[in-house]
């Protein structure tokens, strides 16, 4: 009795095994893990955004031109069409004047349909306090603050006629991961239904436009005469609330 | 005569061996050197090594970089310009910091040691982590002015970094993450807990009677915020002291924007007190006889002082003497001439 009990076990366990081993190979063969890029595309309103040389306007009539935008982008998530979250890892700083830095690859996406894209704005407050990092988190990016720990989230400088700062220049610098000065802003794009990885055709591209022009509008409009530097918690949370809005989903294929 | 000659043939034969070999022995870490030996008595430590294997190669590579000017913009003024080994690594007899050109910065240079104890640094906690503590000075326009790309650049130049970096990181690639975690095993190994307190604690040297008499007074009256073993609660604490005009300096709200920070700064610890001088955040005390006047005559009427001071202490002379003769029990001889310690560049 006591043999055959055993004998049971022992080939439950070798086809629990097994069942794992053929489920691991059908995976392998049929469902081939696919790339996914995201695209950030600069924009001052339906301006494509050029440094320096271009001069836009605000909501309130000001002239500004842009000489730096720099952005983390971190904590990506993608929503697939049946409900199920995936998460994928990694700080991305967006740069501008980087045109490779723009494009973020995301390798071995499982296939399927794919109806939201969330990410947030700057570094959680795990990576504001592990100390120092390397990669796009290495404080020698110039996006961290040293007088106060922290990473700077997005960077906006520039030229304003108007401007009341050495050398008409703005700049915002927005950072903080703790309360009351939180600026960590999550962006959650719908997708549809148009961001389908295919097994066969294999990639999808998802093109986000980035509206500069939010940066000084809605819920707040800037005034660059009064305000042209933002560099610590002053006005950073009103320029965060400005700006959590400027992701568009151009299109996804 | 013979045994004269004798002997000078030794020296000079001494001295040849000792201009031929290398590195003078006095400055070789040795893996027996880099053991971290946390104190019995001691809470956990809050900076962990796991992800900074203390190594003797990274320590002595943090020693020269902490050493080292050119990490200042105009490659005049090192971390121990203001960390001064004989000092506790503290500034001694600057009320505030000193930097480049001249510069005055706004803060009394803190003392060094038991660094892996403390969760936030700086006057008013700014810091949350000792790897990124160097970043503040190094960047800051008062102190040492230079950007973190800067000071890679000048340390790929130098050419005795590449062998320094080879011999801790197995390869010769210099970044920010390298640089700050060789000076973070450096400075985390600054542990001082050998003072004539610590000998007392441990029961291996008696105190007189007045050092007694001043302990009991110093747990009856400081004990509340320079929690022992490491003299501080590692809190931030208004000190009843008044706002200097000057210096526009509101501490810790500075950072928060609380009011309810207004005037909080670090408690630091005690240790080595008695070489630290001038004392509070702006240096404003010249010695611990002012410290202890001060906590003794403290206004009361201040509405944001530390509830733990608004009271009388009503300490007398006596008492004042015995606590200052108790707070320099808590000089660390072996900690002040820890060879591991000095200065690379000084070789003897």
């Amino acid at each position: 009795m006591f043999l055959t009990n055993r004998i049971k076990s022992v080939l439950f366990y070798i086809s629990v095994i097994g069942a794992f081993i053929s489920y691991g190979f059908i995976n392998n063969s049929q469902l081939k893990k696919q790339k996914l890029i995201i695209n950030f595309e600069h924009f001052v309103g339906s301006d494509a955004l050029r440094l320096d040389s271009v001069l836009y306007q605000n909501d309130l009539g000001q002239q500004f031109n842009v000489s730096k935008l720099r952005y983390y982008v971190s904590n990506i998530s993608l929503k697939q069409a049946n409900g199920k979250i995936n998460t994928y890892p990694g700080y991305f700083l967006i740069d501008e004047s980087q045109p490779t830095s723009k494009s973020i690859i995301i390798n071995n996406i499982v296939p399927g349909t794919y109806s939201a894209l969330n990410f947030i704005i700057g570094v959680d407050s795990i990576h504001n306090c592990s100390g120092v990092q390397s990669g796009a988190l290495d404080p020698a990016n110039g996006m961290f603050w040293a007088w106060n720990t922290g990473y700077i989230f997005l960077k906006l400088e520039g030229h304003a006629a108007l401007s009341k700062s050495t050398g008409q220049i703005f700049e915002y610098h927005i950072g903080g991961y703790r309360y009351p000065n939180n600026c960590i802003r999550s962006i959650k794009l719908n997708l549809g239904e148009h961001c389908k990885v295919d097994p066969i055709t294999n990639n999808c591209n998802i093109n986000i436009k980035t509206d500069i022009a939010e940066i000084f509008k809605t819920p707040t409009a800037i005034d660059v005469s009064k305000l042209s530097s933002v560099t610590d918690f002053k006005n950073a949370g009103t320029i965060a609330d400005n700006y959590s809005d400027m992701f568009s989903i151009l299109n996804a294929k | 005569m013979k045994r004269n000659s004798i002997y000078i043939f030794f020296c000079s034969l001494l001295l040849l061996t000792v201009s031929f070999t290398e590195e003078n022995p006095y400055y070789i870490i040795t893996k027996k050197d880099v053991r971290l030996i946390l104190p019995k008595d001691f809470p956990k430590p809050v900076y962990d090594f796991k992800n900074n294997k203390i190594s003797p190669e990274g320590f002595t590579l943090g020693r020269r970089l902490f050493y080292d000017p050119i990490l200042s913009k105009d490659s005049s003024t090192s971390c121990a310009s203001c960390h001064q080994k004989f000092a506790a690594f503290a500034h001694i007899d600057h009320p505030l910091s000193h930097g480049i050109n001249g510069l005055i910065g706004t803060r009394n240079v803190p003392a060094l040691q038991n660094l892996i104890w403390q969760d936030k640094f700086m006057w008013d906690g700014s810091i949350n982590h000792l790897e990124l503590q160097p970043i503040a000075p190094i960047t800051n326009s008062r102190e040492m002015d230079e950007s973190l790309l800067n000071v890679i650049k000048k340390v790929q130049d130098n050419k005795d970094y590449a062998l320094l970096f080879y011999k801790a990181y197995k390869d010769t690639v210099i970044t920010s993450e390298r640089i700050l975690k060789s000076l973070t095993q450096f400075l985390g190994l600054m542990i001082s807990s050998n003072s004539k307190y610590d000998r007392f604690i441990r029961g291996e040297e008696k105190f007189t009677e007045d050092e007694h008499r001043g302990l009991t007074l110093f747990r009856m009256n400081c004990e509340n915020c320079h929690k022992e073993p490491l003299f501080t609660d590692n809190s931030f604490r208004n000190a009843g002291i008044s706002y200097d005009t000057l210096l526009n300096d509101p501490g810790r709200k500075s950072l928060t924007g609380l009011d309810s920070d207004y005037m909080k700064f670090k408690v630091p610890s005690l240790r080595n007190v008695e070489l630290t001088y001038p004392y509070m955040h702006d240096g404003r005390f010249r010695n611990l006889q002012q410290v202890m006047e001060h906590y003794n005559t403290i206004s009361r009427q201040d509405p944001n002082v530390d509830k733990s001071l608004v009271r009388n202490m009503k300490l007398t002379k006596k008492d004042l003497a015995d606590l200052f003769v108790f707070l320099k029990t808590l000089t660390d001889q072996s900690f002040l001439h820890d060879r591991r310690f000095a200065d690379p560049f000084y070789k003897l």
